[in-house]
């Protein structure tokens, strides 16, 4: 199959030397303006034991959310918007964003198309940051087990701090997981950043073992 | 509907007509283009609903069906044609007709991202629509084996059991005739919700 040039595609993202107004000269590289693709770097939680539980209580009382709907099972995270289940009430936010955001819940099914683009926005959230995995798709494949598309677990690729299963679960099935990563949270045990940083090797040779499209910085935030 | 039959037959050989689940015909694929743009221009069959593809690998050979839609008369068509089937990695070839809609285009691309059915001319048929960058027997040919790949790519997690699923009713639901019960559900659920799960 012939393969397209993504760089031909994008080629005002090229570096290049650019004039301004005044006739100054400089140089101007738009993919190095927007991120950095130094290696992730473990922060480790603060010696002071008291601090990191207030922080810890703090992070766990203000989740904001950012939502990767892709899979069928994100339909689940609506109502829990509405006020039959009230979400806001546990002190949980949607955001729209990845920088704006601490957990990450992946609505069901993750294809190679989409682990990519989960990568990439996994890697931009702020640390500390938390991860859901909604559905059976996301721990063992669920009824895609044996799809030439799917990926079967995905704490093979991002650290994955809660797993919720059903094929679809309830919206209360989705509080309950919340209510165990608070849980988690406080008691310290919410190390997803550190444990992506620490194995960072690892995953990333994970991640390049499906994504053949490998078109973008190894990490970038 | 029959009457647009025999006007099709006085003017195209057709191979085949049948109507036995909705009106279907087969015509050669050298005339294909030609009887689309027919039903399209005089005979209105202004819509296309989809192109899709069979692929037939005991009889070697493709089939290429091409649903259209009257939607003054309200009745649907289906053209059907049987293409040579190529052994991966050469591909298959069939005519274009993205000139006759623009929607033409995606499905091509996709039989082509899919089978391995080239359709040369057509705009962007190459460039990948969901797999990005496939490099094996594209995966809707049925000598791709999907499982063998999804276990070799995509680290199954072990203890997933499966279950004929006649046996397995059979044994749920009269225990007392032979069908061995399995304790295949606790087992399931005590894998899956993982050693992660708080
Ligand atoms: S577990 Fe079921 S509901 Fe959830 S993404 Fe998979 S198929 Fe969809």
């Amino acid at each position: 199959m012939a393969k397209m040039n993504y760089k031909k595609r994008f080629s005002d993202l090229e570096k290049r030397m650019v004039t301004s107004p005044d006739g100054e000269e400089f140089e101007v590289d738009p993919m190095k303006d927007y991120f950095s693709d130094a290696r992730p770097k473990v922060h480790p939680p603060s010696k002071i034991t008291p601090l990191e539980n207030f922080m810890n209580w703090c992070r766990a009382e203000s989740i904001y959310i950012l939502g990767f709907g892709t899979g069928c099972g994100a339909i689940e995270m609506r109502p829990l918007m509405s006020p039959m289940y009230d979400a806001f009430r546990f002190g949980i936010h949607w955001r729209p964003t990845p920088r704006q955001s601490t957990v990450f819940v992946i609505g069901g099914y993750a294809s190679v198309k989409t682990i990519k683009r989960i990568v990439r926005s996994y890697e931009q959230m702020q640390g500390p940051k938390w991860v859901i995995g909604l559905c059976s798709c996301t721990i063992n494949g669920g009824m895609y087990w044996d799809s030439y598309n799917t990926v079967n677990r995905l704490d093979h690729y991002i650290p994955v701090d809660v797993y919720i299963t059903g094929c679809m679960p309830r919206p209360e099935a989705l509080l309950d997981g919340f209510t165990v990563l608070k849980k988690r949270i406080k008691e310290g045990r919410g190390e997803g950043s550190n444990e992506y940083a620490e194995n960072f090797d690892w995953y990333k040779a994970n991640q390049k073992k499906i994504i053949k499209s490998w078109d973008m910085p190894d990490y970038n935030w | 509907m029959e009457r647009i039959i025999e006007n099709i037959k006085k003017q195209f050989p057709l191979q085949d007509v049948n109507s036995d689940h909705g009106w279907f015909i087969t015509c050669e694929k050298k005339d294909v283009i030609s009887l689309l743009t027919h039903l399209k221009i005089t005979g209105g069959f202004t819509h296309l609903i989809l192109i899709t593809a069979v692929d037939w690998i005991e009889e070697d050979r493709f089939q290429l069906t091409y649903l259209l839609n009257n939607p003054q008369l309200k009745i649907r068509l289906g053209l059907r044609t049987f293409i040579e089937r190529s052994v991966w990695p050469d591909e298959s070839e069939m005519q274009s007709a993205h000139h006759l809609w623009p929607a033409v285009k995606t499905y091509q691309r996709e039989l082509h991202e899919m089978f391995g059915i080239d359709f040369p001319g057509s705009p962007e048929v190459n460039d990948p629509l969901i797999l990005e960058y496939w490099d094996d027997i594209p995966p809707y040919r049925r000598d791709f084996d999907t499982k063998k790949y999804s276990e070799e790519t995509y680290f199954p997690r072990e203890g997933r059991g499966s279950n004929d699923p006649a046996e397995y009713m059979k044994s749920q639901l009269y225990p007392n005739e032979g069908g061995k019960s399995q304790d295949f559900p606790q087992e399931i659920s005590k894998k899956s919700s993982g050693e992660k799960n708080a």
